[in-house]
């Protein structure tokens, strides 16, 4: 019996399933849902205080404001044993960014404790929370190192079983797994290691890796759509220059901030006739370059607008890379906006959650740019994705089929 | 010499109870230590005491507690994994470890990293800063003692190149500047609570320097540099004492001895504040003594500075007049430390560590250590040893 993402590899896991320190792969969904009770039940054995302690740690508000309750309730959860592993773990879901790192703090002492005690580690259920993809990523892999610290060999017996898990950290352990099983392959048999080299793309969604396949992939005479596997938003409607002299532009309310109008014209920078222009990127990284439809320009400012056509209603990420000043409104609202120019700029340096209409959804990007005139301040820029919080593309259904990936470049 | 090391000593004594290296560079982050005469001027295979691998990448310097030496390093894809390493000064081994998760953004430049700015200790706690602006308090035993995450309280203090200022803990407060192009400000944070005492926005801009202390009066002030000059602060409630408004770089820190402030500002420009505050005044200003990355450093009468050619000046503190200069084998990211033995140690980007005998007429490299590995980070002293960090190990040099 296979369980949630393991079915994707399920070939690798017959041999998992002999995994016995765990005994997780033969056991069934309902032994699963059994071992949880178990530990909620474990839970309900811990004293009184202690679900008054884990709820002081997840009470930890902005400004340090909770530490002081969260602190003393730390040092009476850290004197637990083992039984405390799981319901800390289990705590995670509903904590703060903060307070989850004040609950790991308190699960690594414990574990330290009882090891140097010559207790064991409660390997079953830190199993079947690893195995449960509907946790906490960071606790699931937290939890997977635990199990690795005891257990090395058996932990990476679980490894191909994250190919397409929503922790996109223990996924790229898999992906890492498929990489080096398509290398073994390259000298051997090339259809092989593309096979498993395109099973590593599907998976992949770390930066580093996709590069590393796409190069190989290339390498074996296989196409690789980039832009369509990130989801970059590569159709957009652009409109500048207006005038950022002396950095003001970035707060100024300029006629696209009211009205997106797209057969409009208005005043730009110093006499321009601005009006609003179509823009497809040729960039395999999605970069919208505003230097090309408008020419190299400081002291500006730009809007791109687009449509995005959503399947389906709901959440999403909103991921941006740009080393401008920018602002982004979705659906009207301004969800973000920042006003650093040329310290950098990468794939998904900015993630900015949001939540899908099913239909049309307008996403409308202010790009400024300083009068700095080093070389590295004349990129006018962003890319933009929208995926789900494992990096996985959601692509709008007014995606157009026929963009041409262009051989690898520099980002 | 020694009524001026007498002199230093009882400064130093007034604002640091033990001879620990709490927070970068030292006392009052000077990057000199009173005592440790018996630190070893030679680095070789024969000093070196020990060293471990560790975890991940940091600039930041180690600090020393007694017997335990505090370590910060960032591993990972997007360095989102946070370590904080207390090792026994004794024999390297680990005591402890603890990790966290980033919360907030983790990118940087690629020549440095989330583990940039050194953590800073009270002699009780230890306090990490991270470039991601997690902020982790643990005691000695590495029992957590409160955390915060800034960038989720402040959601555009950061820097895409990186942050790198070291807070400074004074009399109760973690005194963090966490200055920007965005949201730029600086606070001063409960050590007790991890709440905030103040916050003050600062001018906007990238700033990698980090507050130095200094006694005025019967007053401890820290000051805060920024491109907009030195701003002098009462640590416990922000306040400001004094403010030198002649602009300052924002990568070299400033150092401060004997009542005066020596400025990367137009060069190198010593000031002197007022005991009662107010704006200080100028003592002297030299264009041509501008340090590269690397922080000044005070030893007694005076001021050394390394360029960005990798050239060591020698100046009279009181004049600004150099007295010799030298080159060595840079380029630097590191800033040079000593401590009351005559001799100046630093490290270069490439590894390489030197020992420069600052007693003659000119200066001298007197001993050298290829270290092969990438040292962006500055050495600490303490216990008559010396501690460097480079991207893959931490090392202990002693007689």
């Amino acid at each position: 019996m296979l369980f949630g993402n393991q079915r994707a590899r399920k070939g690798e896991l017959s041999s998992p399933a002999r995994f016995v320190s765990f005994a997780l792969m033969k056991r069934t969904a309902s032994t699963i849902v059994a071992i949880l009770f178990s530990a909620s039940a474990s839970f309900a054995e811990l004293p009184d205080s202690f679900a008054d302690n884990i709820a002081a740690i997840q009470a930890i508000g902005s400004e340090g404001a909770g530490n002081k309750e969260a602190t003393t309730a730390w040092q009476a959860i850290a004197k637990a044993d083992g039984e405390a592993i799981l319901p800390l773990l289990q705590a995670m879901e509903a904590a703060s960014p903060v307070s989850k790192n004040m609950l790991r703090s308190a699960v690594e002492v414990i574990s330290e404790n009882e090891l140097a005690a010559g207790k064991k580690l409660p390997v079953d259920s830190l199993g079947t929370f690893v195995l449960n993809t509907s946790g906490s990523p960071q606790a699931r892999r937290f939890a997977f190192d635990l199990l690795s610290q005891v257990d090395s060999a058996g932990a990476r017996k679980l490894v191909p079983g994250f190919i397409n898990d929503p922790a996109v950290s223990l996924r790229r352990e898999a992906v890492t797994g498929v990489m080096i099983a398509g290398k073994a392959q390259l000298e051997k048999d090339k259809d092989a290691a593309a096979k498993l080299y395109r099973e590593a793309l599907n998976a992949a969604r770390d930066v580093d890796q996709i590069d590393e396949i796409t190069k190989t992939l290339r390498e074996l005479g296989q196409e690789v759509n980039l832009p369509k596997h990130f989801g970059f938003l590569m159709d957009w409607k652009l409109i500048g220059p207006f005038d950022n002299s002396e950095r003001a532009g970035y707060d100024t309310v300029f006629p696209p901030e009211n009205e997106i109008k797209l057969d409009a014209t208005y005043d730009g920078k110093g006499t321009a006739k601005v009006k609003w222009v179509a823009f497809t990127s040729a960039d395999e990284y999605g970069m919208i370059d505003f230097n090309k439809p408008f020419t190299s320009m400081k002291e500006v400012v730009g809007y791109a607008h687009t449509e995005f056509e959503a399947a389906e209603a709901g959440p999403a990420e909103l991921r941006l890379g740009c080393k401008n000043a920018w602002k982004i409104w979705f659906n009207g609202e301004l969800i973000f906006a920042r006003d650093e120019y040329h310290r950098g700029a990468r794939i998904d340096q900015y993630i900015l959650p949001i939540r899908l209409s099913k239909g049309t959804n307008t996403i409308l990007v202010k790009a400024c740019q300083n009068e700095t005139d080093e070389s590295w301040t004349v990129q006018w820029e962003f890319q933009l994705r929208i995926c789900d919080s494992t990096g996985t593309a959601i692509l709008a259904t007014n995606r157009k089929k026929a963009v041409v990936a262009p051989p690898a470049k520099k980002k | 010499m020694k009524t001026n090391f007498f002199l230093l000593a009882g400064i130093f004594l007034s604002l640091s109870a033990q001879a620990d290296w709490l927070n970068f560079r030292g006392p009052n982050g000077s990057g000199f230590i009173e005592g440790n005469k018996n630190l070893s001027t030679e680095l070789s295979e024969k000093t070196t005491a020990w060293s471990v691998d560790l975890p991940g990448r940091g600039l930041g310097s180690p600090i020393v507690i007694g017997d335990k030496v505090i370590v910060t390093a960032a591993s990972g894809p997007d360095q989102k994994e946070l370590h904080v390493i207390c090792y026994s000064a004794a024999d390297g081994s680990k005591i402890w470890e603890r990790k966290a998760w980033a919360t907030g953004r983790t990118m940087t430049n690629k020549k440095t990293n989330v583990a940039a700015p050194t953590p800073a200790s009270d002699g009780t706690h230890v306090y990490a800063l991270f470039s991601s602006n997690d902020l982790l308090a643990f005691d000695l035993d590495g029992n957590p003692k409160w955390m915060r995450g800034l960038m989720l309280d402040y959601p555009n203090a950061s820097n895409s190149l990186g942050m790198a200022s070291s807070p400074i803990a004074v009399d109760g407060t973690l005194v963090s500047q966490i200055e920007n192009d965005s949201q730029s400000l600086a606070l001063g944070i409960d050590t007790a609570t991890g709440t905030n005492k103040w916050k003050m926005d600062r001018h906007k801009g990238s700033n990698w320097t980090s507050p130095t202390t200094l006694k005025l009066g019967d007053q401890t002030i820290v000051a805060l540099q920024s491109n907009k000059g030195i701003h002098g602060l009462v640590p416990s409630t922000g306040s400001q004492f004094f403010h030198f408004n002649k602009g300052a770089s924002g990568t070299p820190s400033s150092v401060a001895s004997g009542g005066k402030i020596y400025v990367p500002s137009n060069g190198l420009t010593a000031i002197v504040p007022d005991e009662k505050g107010g704006d200080p005044a100028v003592l002297w200003n030299e264009s041509a003594q501008g340090p590269g990355t690397a922080s000044p450093i005070f030893i007694d009468g005076k001021i050394y500075t390394i360029n960005r050619a990798g050239v060591l000046t020698a100046a009279n503190a009181e004049t600004g007049d150099r007295i010799w200069r030298i080159r060595l084998k840079g380029p630097f990211s590191s800033s040079p430390v000593a401590a009351e033995n005559g001799h100046l140690y630093i490290f270069s980007e490439k590894g390489i560590g030197q020992v420069i005998d600052i007693t003659g007429a000119e200066g001298k490299v007197v001993s050298e250590i290829e270290l092969n590995d990438t040292i962006l980070a500055t050495p600490s002293i303490s216990g008559d040893a010396l501690y460097i960090r480079s991207d893959k190990k931490l090392w202990k040099f002693a007689k």
